[in-house]
């Protein structure tokens, strides 16, 4: 028996020697990845406001100005009610800033498109298709041809290692597995840049372990671009190149950091700890004037688990 | 079994009192017939095909009306959820015109379309359309905002967003209401054929009335809920039961 030809898309840098051998990912030559090129993504000086129910008007982001090069991993961190889950929102076209603009390869966004796809929170997994057909979903809605998409569904499903749970309904699945479905779905479509939002925070420590090693070999194999949004601090320096820190409301970019720590990584490495403890002292701030302000709102205020657990 | 059992018991009771009935001859048979003519009548309408033509007339133009409500319904629902002009103005007159009896409609159909089956298929429609309508605009409200979103996160547009996402995301939320869609067409076809010589199964019943034959009238009636019965407890309690347990609404099995 001979093995089945490995199907070769573009911009799919999964070669059929590393599927072997799994090379470990921090031997990539982290450059070459990443072009010093146009920003991928562009976000030019993004505000946002909104009407609140009593009629003020609330600004919740301000200013942003942020490029994301082809190839970058990069994590959002911030309080809740920073607007990082927003910012994914307008990159994905899902809603409109109030000023400035998100440019994707010097290209205006004023719609969604299948070159960004976000991964929201909630997932958003169609509950009345399987599991290929959700996968499917996204290259179905760009006619892409029967036979190509249904060896994509099984690459793709292979790659996050769901190729039994095939034929299975979404609700047969456990929160992990579901997760990864999700990733496929998005994966499949073939866009430039990944938007995550919060996708693991609902997730047990282990599932979480696991599921930051095959987004790490992922990003790694595919090559896309990645914006990754969380409030988790130890998280996002686990996984990311780049770490930007928003302020609480208004959210503005605080401050960034380079994450040149070798991988694959894991959230236990002394190293990831040392950054993320750096990174924090930073985002305590914010998370004190969230509760000042919250306190002073009278609302009870929820406690934000900035620490990695 | 037990169930098959407790059925075949409550019939034959019931059928039994009916017989009781009839056998002490309080009333005259023309006006109370037993079970037995009631049979025969049954089978006289199916051997002369008369039963059969019916059905088939009135199932077409059943399916037929519901069928042009459910889209329009879905549409005139979606459009309605998901414009806050329209649900603030169209929402209420679509809820007050809901509790016009639809043979209300029968008159005005008459002046338009004239003494024919498009008269009829017109009553249908205004009496399942509203419910249909409701049931949509209720089940778009329902529905998880995250479904659109996601849809039109993976490319989904206009029709395709309609037809790939917010029709079937919307469907555990509108089934009932579409079964509800059916029986009020259902009611409205039997009533409009029942003022218009049309074959159909309302026709039969009146002609057993016409011919003083209170046999075909109880046999038709048996009919009428007859099919009520396999559309409304079989097709669409299965089509739920399904749509369930592909949900994960209830333990699939």
């Amino acid at each position: 028996m001979t093995a089945a030809p490995q199907p070769v898309f573009p911009g799919d840098r999964r070669s059929p020697f590393r599927a072997v051998r799994m090379k470990p990912v921090s031997t990539l030559p982290a450059s070459a990845v990443i072009g010093e090129e146009t920003p991928k993504v562009h976000l030019n000086g993004i505000s946002l406001s909104y009407r609140t129910t009593n009629g003020s008007r609330l600004l919740a982001l301000d200013n942003i100005d942020l490029k994301v090069r082809a190839g970058e991993f990069l994590c959002i961190v911030g309080p809740s009610g920073c607007g990082k889950s927003t910012l994914l929102h307008l990159i994905a076209g899902l809603h409109h800033p109030t000023s400035g603009n998100v440019m994707m390869d010097d290209k205006v966004v004023d719609a969604p498109g299948t070159d960004r796809i976000l991964i929201f929170q909630e997932l958003g997994l169609f509950p009345w298709l399987t599991v290929a057909e959700n996968v499917e979903f996204g290259m179905k809605m760009k006619g892409v041809a029967k036979a190509e998409r249904e060896e994509k569904i099984n690459y793709y499903l292979r790659l996050v290692h769901l190729s039994q749970f095939k034929d299975s309904y979404t609700h047969q699945l456990s929160g992990g597995m579901r997760q990864r479905v999700a990733l496929a779905r998005a994966l499949a479509t073939e866009p430039d840049v990944l938007l995550m939002d919060e996708p693991f925070a609902a997730l047990d420590a282990q599932t979480r372990d696991l599921l930051h090693d095959e987004l790490e070999r992922i990003w790694a194999e595919t090559g896309r671009t990645i914006i990754f949004v969380t409030h988790n601090v130890r998280e996002a320096v686990r996984l990311g190149n780049r770490v930007v820190l928003l302020t609480f409301r208004p959210g503005r970019i605080k401050c960034q950091y380079q994450i040149e720590l070798e991988r694959p990584r894991h959230l236990e490495d002394m190293e990831v700890a040392a950054k993320a403890r750096e990174v924090l002292q930073d985002l305590r701030e914010e998370i004190n004037r969230s509760l000042e302000v919250e306190y002073s709102e009278g609302v009870k205020p929820h406690v934000e688990p900035g620490v990695g657990q | 079994m037990k169930r098959v059992t407790r059925y075949l018991v409550f019939y034959a009771v019931l059928l039994g009192l009916w017989t009781l009935l009839v056998e002490l001859k309080i009333w005259p048979p023309y006006l109370f017939p037993g079970p037995w003519s009631v049979g025969q009548a049954l089978w006289a309408g199916f051997a002369d095909h008369s039963f059969l033509i019916a059905i088939a007339v009135s199932m077409r133009r059943v399916l037929f009306g519901y069928g042009v409500s459910v889209v329009l319904g879905m549409i005139l629902g979606l459009g309605v959820a998901s414009n806050k002009f329209l649900e603030e103005t169209m929402g209420g007159l679509l809820v007050s015109l809901q509790s016009l009896p639809s043979i209300c409609w029968w008159p005005l159909a008459l002046l338009w379309f004239g003494l024919n089956q498009n008269a009829i298929l017109f009553v249908v429609i205004m009496g399942s359309l509203l419910s249909v309508t409701l049931a949509m605009e209720d089940g778009r409200k329902q529905m998880p905002k995250i479904y659109g979103m996601a849809g039109r996160n993976l490319g989904a547009r206009g029709f395709k967003l309609f037809w790939h996402v917010l029709v079937p995301a919307s469907l555990p939320f509108i089934v009932s209401g579409l079964k509800q869609g059916w029986a009020f067409a259902w009611r409205s076809l039997i009533t409009a054929e029942m003022l218009y010589l049309s074959l159909g199964l309302g026709q039969v019943l009146m002609m057993g009335r016409d011919l003083n034959d209170m046999s075909q009238v109880l046999a038709v009636m048996i009919l009428i809920i007859g099919l009520g019965y396999i559309v409304d407890g079989l097709v669409f309690k299965t089509v739920e039961r399904r749509l369930h347990a592909k949900w994960g609404l209830t333990p699939a099995t």
